[in-house]
């Protein structure tokens, strides 16, 4: 292995990437293709919470089936905010963020005691526990979820408008890459990639690997809960299916395709993925055949995924 | 004599119906290089995982530096001052020589805390120019940017042993650092170690017997599990016991 070292070109991409989103909508506006801001900002909100995984399961080698838990939990805990009277998203995300981040340490502790397909296990354990606990919760909704009666407002401004959510998400995505490239070469970042590694190792040099592993699964759980808030406000909903297996399966596949340990690897998932059945669904109700096919290709043709086609993780 | 820097009492292990480890008493003194040798499945490597910390004793005790470290994980044993290397060769192979040794000066306590997020490592010049020391210690000095894969194999145990020093131990456990060397690598990890014997307490277990009695100050042998002698290289050369376990099955 290799440290992760982006190709030259990433820099400049991303940021006329972010340009060409910056004026997105106003675009979409002037086409009268409105409706695809919202899309736009779902893609932004997955490609946060595929992200997240990414740094878990990318960086740490942690492979957790219970993700979504965590992207529930944050999306729950925005709606009883809204409820609560708490409709200050400065204020709510944060405590999306910490729930869903101190679940994911409790969640870590133990499960990552375990290694191998045990901790794939533990962790799918852990989030059908979940969701079985928001199924079940009568003061959440249960089996209907929990509703926002209206969007929140971020430092005053209203989310109300879809393009007001879409810079939000925006903001929150390019945050969280720009952490996560930092991050990469960051002592923590080197550290974590070393122990996914070879952990023994690491050990041996004096590493406390399991205290490494826990802040990482922690910190992707806190950004999945993240996620969940901004989603919870997009569709103004907060359901139980949002912390079901589907749902972490499809985050796996979004980092599967997209590509593991690569810095945007999430986030060009999350793009194929939602604009593949934004597309297929128009034909067919039977879109998954095509995904399967699709995720077939990928596993066969281009094993580290779409984004290793285009760069070298290996410098 | 000094007083013992590691100390192992009645050290007890069984996999399955297989006493490995049979209460093995054995003390390392500090400033001694100690040859820990033996036959083949003797439970050389074994004792080595359990001073190490890599696996848990059914009974005894291991006390390092005064302190019982029975109960403590591999990786507090290398903050309280004990290094390994293994027999098989432990690198990052895809990290250049200069980077594995700075994770190792990177993970140590002194070199200040590694849940850093946001400064990029690169500009720690502190830590790569330590790095660069450890690599001129074991004679690495030119192959700093070299990936350690594709380094010889006596070259990788050689950074094997700088990211051990890296970490500031009082005490190596080296496994068969020679496994797997021609003559001439071998001759120049001798030399090596007999360098860094002068700064550090080392626990070698080596099948090299030439190397053995030319490094160590004493030698303890392990037999099946159980210790069968202590001694300078002149009384363990001697040793009924141990002629008798090196020769028994030809006699």
């Amino acid at each position: 292995m290799a440290f992760y070292r982006p190709a030259a070109w990433q820099k400049p991409l991303s940021l006329a990437l972010l340009c060409a989103l910056l004026a997105l909508p106003t675009g979409l506006e002037a086409l009268g293709q409105e409706f695809y801001i919202g899309f736009a900002t779902r893609v932004l909100i997955f490609a946060l919470a595929a992200t997240s995984l990414n740094l878990v399961l990318g960086f740490g080698g942690m492979v957790s089936l219970g993700h979504a838990a965590f992207f529930g939990t944050g999306a729950y805990v925005a709606a009883i905010c809204e409820q609560a009277g708490i409709a200050e998203a400065l204020l709510a995300f944060p405590l999306a963020m910490a729930a869903a981040g101190l679940l994911a340490l409790a969640v870590g502790a133990i499960s990552l005691r375990t290694r191998g397909v045990y901790f794939i296990m533990i962790t799918l354990a852990f989030a059908q526990m979940a969701y079985y606990l928001f199924v079940s919760a009568r003061a959440w909704g249960g089996d209907d979820g929990l509703s926002l009666s209206r969007r929140m407002t971020l430092a005053g401004f209203s989310l109300a408008s879809d393009t007001a959510l879409f810079f939000a998400a925006l903001a929150a995505l390019t945050a969280t890459m720009l952490l996560f490239g930092r991050l990469a070469d960051a002592r923590f970042g080197r550290a974590l990639q070393a122990i996914r590694e070879n952990e023994t190792r690491m050990e041996a040099l004096g590493y406390p690997v399991f205290r490494y592993r826990l802040v990482a699964f922690a910190l992707g759980g806190a950004l999945a809960g993240l996620a969940g808030a901004l989603l919870a406000n997009q569709t103004g909903l907060a359901s139980p299916g949002l912390l079901q297996w589907t749902q972490s399966g499809t985050l796996l596949v979004m980092v599967i395709i997209g590509g593991v340990g690569y810095l945007y690897g999430g986030v060009v998932g999350a793009v194929v993925l939602l604009m593949l059945e934004e597309t297929l669904v128009g034909f067919t109700e039977h879109w998954h055949i095509v995904l399967g096919l699709l995720l077939l290709g990928v596993v066969l043709f281009a094993p580290r995924g779409v984004a290793a086609l285009f760069g070298k993780r290996h410098g | 004599m000094a007083e013992a820097l590691l100390e192992v009492r009645r050290l007890a292990r069984r996999f399955a119906a297989v006493d490995v480890l049979k209460d093995v008493n054995l003390a390392v003194e500090s400033g001694e290089v100690h040859g820990l040798i033996g036959p083949n499945g003797a439970g050389k490597t074994t004792f080595i995982h359990h001073v190490s910390g890599a696996l848990r004793p059914d009974s005894g005790s291991v006390h390092f530096a005064g302190r019982d470290v029975t109960r403590l994980a591999m990786h507090q044993r290398v903050a309280a001052g004990m290094a390994r290397s293994w027999q098989i060769t432990n690198v990052f192979r895809g990290l250049s020589a200069l980077d594995n040794v700075a994770l190792a000066v990177q993970g140590r306590a002194d070199s200040g805390s590694s849940f850093r997020f946001w400064r990029p490592v690169k500009g720690e010049a502190a830590m790569f120019d330590a790095a660069q020391g450890y690599l001129e210690q074991v004679g690495l000095q030119g192959k700093a940017d070299a990936v350690a894969g594709n380094l010889s194999h006596g070259e990788q145990r050689a950074l094997e042993l700088a990211m051990a020093l890296a970490t500031k131990p009082q005490l190596l456990l080296l496994d068969e650092p020679m496994a797997g060397t021609g003559p001439e690598e071998s001759a120049r990890m001798v030399e090596l170690i007999e360098h860094l014997a002068r700064h550090v307490t080392i626990l070698l277990v080596e099948h090299d017997m030439d190397a053995v009695f030319r490094l160590a100050d004493r030698i303890s042998v392990l037999v099946n599990g159980e210790l069968v002698c202590t001694g300078t290289p002149e009384e363990v050369m001697n040793d009924a016991g141990v002629r008798r376990a090196y020769l028994g099955d030809h006699l």
